[in-house]
């Protein structure tokens, strides 16, 4: 026993360390792990309730209930991020092929300037949340934008990509997880 | 046709890696000498057919030829010349020949200067660097072929990534490849030992000039690549622990370690088990790097395409290789017993300690790139781990090595003899500890007790070292050329700790926002914006903001940044203007448009900065010293 100790230790711990890697990059095929992607906590939960006045029209409210029975996506986007507006071109055809909602949450800008920015580039969103303050970025654990949510029309986070979301990424990481029955 | 040649090239290369491993490990029906003659060809085969493939790699990418899938993927019409030839190393499949070409270098490096190595010992040492060579070729010409054909051949490629656009990226990816590679020398070595049982002190004085080597190579890679991160990123840092920098830090600290145990093998014929271990681990290491930056398992500034199916591949060489060698170890590297011991303060237990520390500090760094990963894959959650552990962890035993190192240096074989010399360290260390306080005292603010630790250390063993030529050349027998060599290297720590204690004591980082004409002020130094000017380079244009610098109202330098937007497109890049000057850098790099005329600028004071590479530059010159002197004594 102690020879095998004393004189094979090296030998364990490297096919020990070798079976870590192998179910490691097992799990990365199967998509069980993204070493990519910063995981939410959110997913497979509620999502976070919200109640914000419109961009559109500021007399308007946007709750994330109201839209609730269908799939949609919440974008957290605003008219200073550079990346977004990458990722605009595909959420417009998304939002043109996919009958799915999609919500905008305009984090920390100038309501003003985020409706000039969609009249401008186009208005990919069913409706745009003007969220100042930052709060529900926080409750959705935004580290920066774009991030983009899947929600069930039952109100479970599904799916959540960071960084700008591309029809690529949409079929790869959202649609799947999207049953067809419901989406009408 | 072009390609096709090179895919036969590399198959070639393949069924002579094969011959040779089966010459050399395989049954020997043929006698000796006449095997080891067949082997020699063939490790001279594969290095000319792999010599053939990458010339037409680069040809192919030198004329542009984008029906070759890589030449199309890495680079365009507009891509300056020296890019086009580096663009041969700077994406997965392209690097993996160059990492194959250099084995081969490697290899018959080996097969011409060991005829003084008995024959059998000599066969199975070209054997087992025939059989890594086979895997990585089967790895590249399976999985990462750099020959594919596009179908449809496109009129215009994409670009070789624009941070890899930089003079200093022709020389980072080969010189440490060449040192990663050199560590399956080393590795070759120790299993040629275990199968023939040449388990002696000849052993380690064989190994020594070919790990020095690598070791060599290892060093001035991952200096060149810190000092292109440094100007090329435009974040101002020189080291980011991030998972590939370590991927390249971890065989160094071993290499090192290595070097160090040899020493004590070669005089003397201890440690021989660990010396052993030590070779297996540090090849270990440096395939674990390949494996975590290849697989995606990690996430990395330097990324690679990720590929899982590559990742097993790598995976199946490293269990084969290393388990086998292991295997091996546990067989027959314990039977070694070990005769003669050491005093406390003798030059044995004084690289004892140096072991366990460089061995430490790799297996700590080794932890934290690895832990994420292990948490993920068994769901304990997500975490990262950053620079605050990575410091640490690098410093707690980096600090008692310096010091150990002073002394150690001066300790004599198996009796340590120190006293002989108490009075004169003691005096060394107060002359490094008065230059420690003087250096901490030009920088009036900032800085801890660890600041005057890390200078004090710094200084020790800049003072200790120097001491030890005083002494040398008093005793009259003159300098000796392996102590040269230490000393230079031991020097060149020296350096490095001062300036890396300067820079992550005193270094002032400030964002601001400005418009032209307007300044600000950082550490007394005044940068002016001066105007903002279109720029256009071969394959980007940009803008470039000019700045002047002054110190008390002193002119130093006018200076531009840039922001280079690539015609192939990504993310735009900043090109930081730095200026330096004796004992500090200005580094300001150009931000974000801020709108009304403002601009988001990074202003940073580094001081003692350049004093990092320095350092390493001085290692290398101590390690090329021992390597060139050392050569030519054994052959006297």
């Amino acid at each position: 026993m102690t020879r095998v100790l004393r004189q094979f230790w090296p030998f364990w711990v490297f096919l020990g360390l070798a079976a870590v890697f192998a179910k490691a990059l097992i799990g990365i095929d199967r998509g069980a792990i993204d070493p990519h992607a910063i995981q939410s906590p959110l997913l497979g939960k509620r999502a976070p309730e919200f109640d914000l006045p419109s961009v559109l029209d500021p007399t308007q409210r946007v709750r994330l209930q109201d839209s609730a029975g269908r799939y949609r996506v919440i974008n957290v986007w605003g008219s200073w991020c550079v990346a977004c507006k990458a990722e605009h071109e595909a959420l417009l055809k998304l939002h043109l092929q996919q009958s799915i909602q999609f919500i905008g949450i305009d984090w920390k800008d100038d309501p003003s300037t985020a409706l000039e920015y969609v009249r401008k580039l186009g208005n990919p969103y069913d409706a745009i949340a003007d969220d100042q303050a930052g709060q529900v970025a926080i409750d959705y654990g935004v580290y920066g934008a774009p991030e983009s949510f899947l929600i069930s029309p039952q109100g479970i986070v599904l799916a959540k990509h960071t960084g700008p979301l591309t029809e690529a990424a949409f079929a790869a990481e959202f649609a799947p997880l999207m049953k067809p029955g419901a989406t009408s | 046709m072009m390609p096709e040649w090179g895919t036969l090239a590399l198959a070639l290369a393949i069924v002579l890696s094969l011959s040779g491993a089966v010459l050399g490990l395989g049954p020997m029906p043929l006698p000796v000498e006449l095997n080891l003659k067949l082997l020699r060809n063939c490790t001279l085969g594969v290095w000319w057919a792999l010599a053939v493939a990458f010339a037409l790699l680069v040809t192919a990418l030198v004329t542009h030829d984008f029906s070759v899938a890589y030449v199309a993927k890495n680079s365009n019409t507009e891509l300056p010349r020296l890019y086009c030839v580096a663009a041969a190393w700077g994406a997965h499949e392209g690097s993996l020949l160059l990492w194959a070409l250099l084995l081969s270098l490697w290899s018959v490096l080996v097969a011409r200067h060991s005829r003084s190595l008995p024959p059998t010992f000599r066969l199975k040492v070209l054997g087992v660097l025939a059989l890594v060579q086979l895997g990585f070729l089967l790895f590249t010409l399976l999985t990462s072929s750099p020959f594919e054909r596009n179908l449809v051949v496109p009129d215009e490629g994409a670009d070789l990534n624009p941070i890899l656009q930089d003079p200093a990226l022709a020389l980072h990816p080969p010189l440490l490849y060449m040192g990663y590679v050199g560590t399956a020398v080393a590795f070759a070595f120790a299993v040629a030992a275990m199968l023939t049982g040449h388990l002696d002190q000849a052993f380690a004085r064989w190994v020594r000039p070919w790990t020095l080597a690598s070791w060599l190579a290892l060093t001035l890679g991952i200096t060149l690549g810190s000092f292109w991160a440094y100007y090329e990123l435009g974040w101002g840092g020189w080291w980011f622990w991030d998972p590939v920098e370590n991927a390249s830090f971890m065989p160094w600290l071993a290499a090192t370690a290595l070097i160090h145990s040899l020493a004590v093998t070669a005089q003397r014929g201890l440690f021989r088990q660990w010396t052993l271990l030590l070779s297996i681990l540090t090849f270990s290491l440096s395939l674990l790097g390949t494996f975590l930056v290849r697989s995606g398992v990690l996430v990395s500034v330097h990324s690679f395409a990720a590929d899982p199916t590559r990742g097993l591949f790598i995976l199946g060489l490293l269990v084969f290789y290393i388990v086998g060698a292991l295997l091996l170890y546990a067989l027959k590297g314990q039977s070694l017993t070990q005769r003669g011991g050491f005093d406390a303060t003798s030059r044995e237990s004084f690289l004892l300690f140096n072991n366990a520390l460089l061995v430490t500090t790799a297996l700590l760094i080794l932890l934290g790139t690895l832990w994420p990963l292990f948490l993920e894959v068994f769901q304990w959650g997500q975490i990262s781990v950053g620079p605050p552990y990575f410091n640490v962890a690098f410093m707690i035993p980096m600090l008692p090595l310096v010091a150990l190192a002073s002394v150690g240096a001066h300790a004599a074989w198996k009796h340590g003899a120190l006293w002989r010399r108490a009075r004169g360290l003691a005096a060394t260390a107060a002359i490094a500890m008065v230059l420690a306080v003087l250096l901490r005292s030009v920088y009036p603010s900032g800085g801890s007790w660890l600041t005057l630790c890390g200078f004090f250390a710094g200084c020790l063993i800049l003072c200790s070292s120097l001491a030890l030529w005083w002494w040398d050349l008093r005793a009259s027998f003159g300098l000796r050329h392996a102590a040269v060599g230490m000393v230079v290297a031991h020097l060149g720590i020296g350096v490095f700790t001062i300036g890396v204690t300067g820079v992550s004591s005193f270094a002032i980082e400030k964002d601001v926002s400005l418009a032209p004409q307007e300044s600000a002020v950082v550490a007394d130094y005044r940068v002016t914006f001066i105007a903002l000017q279109p720029v256009k380079g071969p394959n980007y244009d940009g803008l470039g903001g000019t700045f002047e610098l002054r110190h008390a109202n002193q002119w130093l330098a006018t200076v531009e940044s840039q922001k280079r937007v690539f015609h192939a497109g990504g993310a735009p890049m900043t090109h930081a203007a730095i200026f330096s000057r004796g004992g500090y850098d200005l580094f300001v790099a150009l931000g974000e448009d801020l709108g009304a005329g403002k601009w988001s600028l990074r202003l940073q004071y580094k001081p003692l900065v350049r004093l990092i590479w320095w350092g390493g530059v001085l290692m290398a010159l101590g390690g090329l010293w021992a390597l060139v002197f050392r050569a030519k004594e054994v052959k006297a």
